[in-house]
């Protein structure tokens, strides 16, 4: 390699100083190409953004309906100051890519957040292979091996149904962008009503048009009746646990959606009466997967468990370094937690 | 062990009691007796001694999972539990076992004298054979530490439904040095025993601490009260020429305490009795300090210059049982003045009785509770003179008033991820104090926060690290807590030379700086006030 490498770390975010762009910086920058619509990807401030269609409305209705934002398909080939660049389909949320930048046959790979189940909402991973990828690591420890999704979703129309002949409501805490749609698709809706939190219910009104299934569900609101919840699923983000908004819901049994919920000390920290081990990032098993499918030389880490998983793919044999970014992936606890030292 | 993982499972995803007890019950309807015994015997404490080393896990568990032992160890240090790291690393499966709880806890005995290879076969092929779940519960059974969210007063709430038993029997019962291969469902809780075992404690009667001022418990004339020891609540039973000593654990420690089998010092009279009372260290009429008894509580064998360096008397309080009458129903002044006379007769060196406290009014109580340091005491007992002995701990007739604890205000230095509900999370901390120009560590304190400041303090742990030595992190000097306790001693074991007594967080001091927080000299001055 010559000269500055095709993408670079600085205090803005990833930059690429070849076609002077931004991909999800965590600052204002001129121009933003970004992988997904989560809050730690797509910020607010930048002049332009970049985005594959999928991500349009979420990203309108978060940032402002006035951001200037040009949207393409996936596997779309543009040039941007004579860089190549295309989004693939990441599998993580709606709209998700991972970002392929191409300069003189040398090829870069920034995959946002992903994983390689296929959901039924967002549209399916599609390995890409690279020179160097830029990869995700929330979960890059081998105690994390999601269990089959069925075997899930299962468990959790059973605890809804459960509850319901118990007379009382099943609160799922799940993500309202991601998560909170995948519920949907999978739930049984002849045990009961679905209610939502008001972030839930706002994200799937913006996600309806676009997507094939019935995101439909009662808004919890003052005028909702107790006795309408008894066999009630209620799906909230985290941040309502504990909070005064759910107390007005119970009785309830108290349920949680994250890939946490595979260490027990998360979930008995969090108090619930059941954890569901749900998330929308790579597995232990996928995660090497991914990396053996894009076929990289060099890695780079940025979030997650980036000393321990950069420290085993270099015993695997690859070129790894990890680099510090504002990234956060799925969060342990509700609140955002600092980047480590 | 389906039926067991799922009673696990169940009592895991739940922290209503009344569902504990319901799943409990359930699982004593449908398992099988020989399981029913061994998960009563673990879920009480007691374990088969370990067949295989936790070293040989952790080998054996990341070359079947096929990752490097140091990817194994640093995960570890995430999940924070051997049992569940290890059934979370291998590949997952389903239950293909119909072994049952006793079967596989037989399997495991047999194990322990064969040769490690057939021990690594052995535990690979379990591992193999049951589902996720079933590993975790089997892991907890090969590593012992067996802890469930189930109380002895759970269980002994759910035998008594399923057996349609009074509670204080079955608590009785459940006492005792029964062995799970030793005995059987049947015959541990169904049979009545013609041959009442000897050495068969009673369950220990426990006060929770004053919740409301002293004057709001009435007439000071319906109260008896008397010092809080501090040293080892124990029963002493003899009975039949034999005799027994009970921790409040449930271990039996005759042997760790000669003095009371020794014919010089207790001639055992022709009563049969089962004393109450503290176990103390003891010289000269006064107590010593609690760190003297420590130093004999994990010998099984005990020499004559332990002896000598720390001897203990039992304080006497109580008096359940007199030549064979259960006197445990009777009013505690009856109890009371049988007690004084029994332990006049014995008139033993090693059994003292502890004195009641005469008062007359609240106001002079209270004077004596904040003075109780200086007679070597932790606070008062108060005991309300008609009641009964009861089983467990229970409210309104005796409270225990202890004296409001010593404080210090402490650097954290280190801080480590914890265990369990707290893995993945910083949770215990090393305190130090000045000494110069110098900070010292002093102790360690891991409980006292609520799990919103925990979180708090993780984050603070997290942007501020110095320097990471496995599992422990060395950090910025900057945050100043106050750290609470019960007693001070000097200690060579310590670089500071001081041991403290059950210390805990009492709150985050955001309003000091680091240098605000105590020296080394202030914890030597406490140690001066305390021993006069």
């Amino acid at each position: 390699m010559t000269g500055l490498p095709l993408l670079t770390f600085n205090d803005n975010g990833i930059y690429c100083p070849k076609g002077d762009f931004y991909i999800d910086p965590w600052r204002p920058v001129k121009k933003a190409l970004i992988t997904h619509a989560h809050a730690d990807h797509a910020r607010f401030g930048s002049d332009h953004y970049l985005a594959n269609k999928g991500s349009e409305a979420i990203m309108r209705y978060r940032l402002g309906d006035d951001i200037k934002l040009e949207t393409v398909e996936y596997n779309e080939k543009l040039s941007i100051n004579g860089v190549k660049v295309s989004f693939h389909p990441a599998g993580h949320i709606i709209g998700s890519a991972q970002i392929r930048v191409e300069y003189k046959g040398e090829i870069w790979l920034v995959t946002g957040d992903y994983k390689l189940t296929d959901d039924g909402v967002a549209e399916a991973f599609e390995p890409v292979k690279c020179n160097t990828m830029i990869t995700e690591c929330t979960f890059g420890l081998p105690v994390f091996n999601w269990p089959d999704q069925e075997s899930v979703f299962d468990a959790i129309n059973q605890w809804w149904q459960n509850n319901a002949r118990e007379g009382k409501a099943s609160l799922l805490m799940a993500y309202s962008l991601g998560k909170a749609q995948r519920i949907f698709r999978h739930i049984n809706r002849d045990i009961g009503p679905v209610y939502t939190h008001g972030a839930i219910f706002n994200s799937n009104e913006i996600l309806q048009p676009q997507t094939s299934f019935d995101l439909s569900s009662q808004r919890i609101t003052s005028e909702t009746k107790k006795a309408e919840l008894k066999n009630a699923l209620i799906i909230a983000p985290p941040s309502a646990i504990n909070s005064s908004w759910s107390k007005k819901l119970k009785p309830y049994s108290l349920g949680i959606a994250s890939g946490w919920m595979a260490l027990r000390g998360a979930r008995r920290r969090r108090a619930a009466d059941r954890g569901f081990i749900l998330s929308d990032h790579a597995d232990w098993k996928e995660l090497n997967e991914a990396i053996q499918l894009s076929q990289p030389e060099n890695i780079i880490t940025t979030h997650g468990y980036t000393d321990i998983f950069t420290k085993w793919l270099n015993d695997q044999g690859y070129n790894a370094v990890q680099e510090k970014t504002l990234y956060t992936g799925e969060m342990v606890d509700e609140k955002e937690e600092g980047g480590e030292k | 062990m389906r039926y067991f993982t799922h009673l696990f499972l169940t009592i895991d995803q739940t922290n209503s009691t009344l569902k504990k007890v319901e799943a409990f019950v359930r699982f004593l309807d449908e398992a099988p007796d020989n399981d029913k015994l061994w998960a009563v015997a673990l879920l009480a404490g007691k374990r088969p001694k370990r067949s295989v080393r936790t070293n040989q896990l952790r080998e054996w568990a990341a070359e079947l999972a096929g990752i490097p032992l140091w990817l194994f160890e640093d995960s570890y240090h995430v999940v924070g539990d051997l049992a569940e790291t290890i059934a979370s690393v291998l590949p997952a499966d389903e239950s293909q076992s119909d072994r049952s709880l006793a079967e596989w806890m037989t399997y495991l005995k047999e194990l322990k004298d064969q040769p490690d290879e057939e021990k690594k076969i052995a535990i690979s092929e379990a591992w193999l054979s049951l589902s996720k779940h079933e590993r975790f519960v089997f892991n907890k059974l090969l590593t012992g530490g067996f802890r469930m969210g189930v109380s002895q007063k759970l269980m002994v709430r759910a035998l008594s439904k399923h057996l349609n038993e009074d509670e204080n029997m079955v608590a009785h019962r459940l006492m005792g040095n029964w062995k799970p291969e030793e005995t059987s469902f049947k015959k541990l809780l169904v049979e009545k025993d013609a041959e009442e075992d000897l050495s068969k404690p009673y369950p220990f009667y426990l006060a929770y601490q004053l919740d409301k001022e002293a004057e709001e418990l009435g007439n000071t004339t319906d109260w008896n009260a008397e010092y809080k020891w501090d040293g080892i609540r124990g029963q002493l039973i003899h009975r039949k020429g034999t005799l027994h000593l009970w921790s409040r654990g449930e271990e039996l420690i005759t042997e760790r305490f000669p003095e009371f089998t020794d014919k010089n010092s207790l001639k055992i009279a022709e009563q049969d009795f089962v004393l109450d009372g503290e176990i103390l260290p003891f010289r000269d009429g006064e107590p010593l300090p609690f760190q003297v008894l420590q130093t004999r509580i994990g010998r099984k064998k005990v020499g004559k210059k332990t002896l000598e360096k720390a001897p203990v008397i039992l304080m006497a309080y109580d008096l359940l049982e007199l030549n064979g009458k259960d006197l445990r129903h009777t009013p505690f002044s009856e109890r009371r003045a049988k007690l004084e006379k029994l332990v006049n007769e014995l008139n033993s060196p090693v059994i003292q009785l502890s004195k009641l406290i005469e008062f007359d009014s609240w106001k002079k109580l209270q004077e004596l509770q904040e003075n109780a340091r200086e007679v070597k005491a932790e606070g008062i007992m108060l005991k309300q003179k008609r009641s009964p002995y009861l089983v467990g701990r229970k409210k309104g007739d005796w409270w225990k008033w202890k004296v409001d604890p010593l404080l210090i205000d402490g650097v954290m230095i280190y801080a480590m991820r914890g265990h369990g509900r707290r893995a993945n999370l910083y949770s215990d901390y090393t305190f130090a104090v000045w000494k110069g120009n110098e900070l010292i560590p002093f102790t360690k304190a891991y409980s006292g926060l609520t799990d919103k400041e925990m979180r708090e303090v993780d984050r603070f742990v997290k942007q501020n690290t110095i320097e990471r030595f496995g599992p422990v992190r060395s950090v910025e000097p900057e945050m100043v807590f106050e750290i609470a306790f019960e007693g001070i001693a000097r200690s060579s074991r310590h670089k500071s030379g001081v041991a403290l007594r059950f210390p805990r967080i009492s709150r985050i001091r955001y309003d000091k700086k680091p240098a605000e927080a105590n020296k080394l000299e202030d914890l030597e001055d406490l140690i001066e006030m305390i021993e006069g």
